[in-house]
């Protein structure tokens, strides 16, 4: 008989680490997959801002299959993923995070993948009751039915409280030898990690996603309310990431850069938004996002003047950029915090 | 042996590395890839990728907001 083989979602955590390394013990082959849907929290995206520049820059999931010894093929899934955001069908949990319609999509995608490539079955760090939307009891059937996946999705931390699957049954993998935890505990996954030697690790899963994080959700309600449509594209994703965003009208907001990283980072997005910076004294960059009209420029020139230098000053020379490059100085007096209303940040 | 260029500037951990891989499944063993990017992550990441893959990072040098990666095919 060939060598049985598996492919396994990695997030780039401890629960899908140690299942594949509990697969991997009984002697199957394990690939890893890794979905990019454009809201993935990593260490890169935080490394725009400088004051992160001396944490370690690693892709958590490259970095689980080197420790694993497996390949790993990330796979870009921003334009398939819009369908799972904008219209969920399990809905969303406590912010735009739709995780039940999420892990379904990623199994179906893994499922795909495994058909595609010749594998047996797939594998992921699932734990029941370990997250309130998509690791319930109740949930994980419908995620294994939904997917297509059925009866060749294993979780091995979780197999002994799930009905055996097609692994377990046919006898490629020894049920005896998975796992039965449960619950938001990690206690369990400390104790195997220190079993299988596992010293170094990422945060457990639930930090791995900005749609379940509050502010960055209200961030992606704004920008679909304001462009009367439910629709965004990767820059759109990336910018929410980054700024103070001040919407001062409907029809127009700012993104303030909050340090020179960020700065350098929104620069590459001048070409595509009106642009301006402080010329007398230093400041942040800020992009304009809308269709302001010269009071608006006037007043997003004032805000900018705030963060900045000067914001004592009794003018500020600012710089205002046109997406075709066209710059002109208006100058302006600073707001003062307390003319720039709580229900304009975003 | 060809040789080839990617430009992934401006773009952030991991979609260099998914360009990187999507470039070399065109590409043969023995072949070799110039990765032009601005993510100072992929001097982690693009060397990480060819080690578990099998493919040779040749040269990576940095510079005024640049990191370029010089990979053969493995």
């Amino acid at each position: 008989m060939s060598q049985r083989k598996a492919v396994a979602l990695i997030s780039g955590g401890l629960d899908s680490m140690l299942a594949t390394k509990a697969i991997m013990n009984q002697g199957i082959h394990v690939e890893g997959i890794n979905f990019f849907t454009g809201f993935c929290v990593e260490g890169h995206t935080h490394a725009i801002r400088k004051r992160d520049t001396d944490k370690v820059k690693r892709n958590n999931s490259l970095w689980v299959a080197e420790q694993l010894g497996i390949k790993l093929h990330i796979i870009d899934i921003i334009e398939e993923y819009k369908q799972v955001l904008i219209n969920p069908k399990h809905g969303y949990g406590a912010n735009m995070n739709p995780c039940l319609d999420c892990k379904i999509f990623m199994v179906n995608k893994a499922k795909q993948w495994m058909l595609e490539n010749g594998f047996d079955f797939i594998i992921t760090g699932e734990v029941v009751g370990q997250r309130p939307m998509s690791q319930r009891k109740q949930t994980m059937p419908i995620i294994a039915a939904q997917s297509g996946a059925d009866d060749r999705l294993l979780r091995p931390l979780s197999a002994q409280n799930l009905p055996a699957t097609l692994p377990e049954r046919e006898g490629w993998i020894d049920r005896n030898k998975l796992y039965g935890f449960s619950g938001r505990s990690r206690k369990p996954q400390m104790g195997l990690a220190k079993e299988f030697g596992f010293t170094d690790f990422a945060q457990p899963a639930g930090g791995c996603c900005f749609l379940t994080d509050e502010s960055y959700s209200l961030k992606l309600v704004d920008l679909w309310k304001a462009r009367g449509t439910r629709d965004y594209e990767l820059d759109d994703v990336m910018l929410l990431k980054v700024g103070r965003h001040i919407r001062p009208k409907p029809h127009f907001k700012i993104i303030v850069a909050r340090e020179d990283g960020e700065s350098q980072f929104m620069s590459g997005y001048k070409k595509e938004f009106i642009s301006m910076n402080c010329a007398s004294h230093r400041g942040p960059l800020v992009l304009v996002d809308g269709t302001p009209d010269e009071d608006d420029l006037y007043l997003a020139a004032q805000i900018l003047a705030r963060y900045g230098q000067g914001r004592d000053a009794e003018q500020v020379e600012v710089t205002l950029r046109d997406q075709q490059g066209n710059e002109r100085n208006i100058t302006v007096t600073p707001l003062k915090a307390e003319q720039i209303p709580e229900s304009w940040f975003i | 042996m060809t040789t080839a260029t990617l430009n992934v500037r401006r773009l952030l951990c991991p979609l260099p590395v998914i360009r990187t891989q999507d470039k070399v499944k065109t590409l043969q063993s023995g072949d070799v890839l110039t990765v032009e990017c601005t993510d100072p992550g992929v001097m982690q990441d693009i060397p990480a990728w060819c080690r578990i893959n099998g493919h040779q990072v040749l040269e990576t040098r940095a510079g005024q907001g640049e990191y370029i990666i010089v990979l053969q095919v493995g």
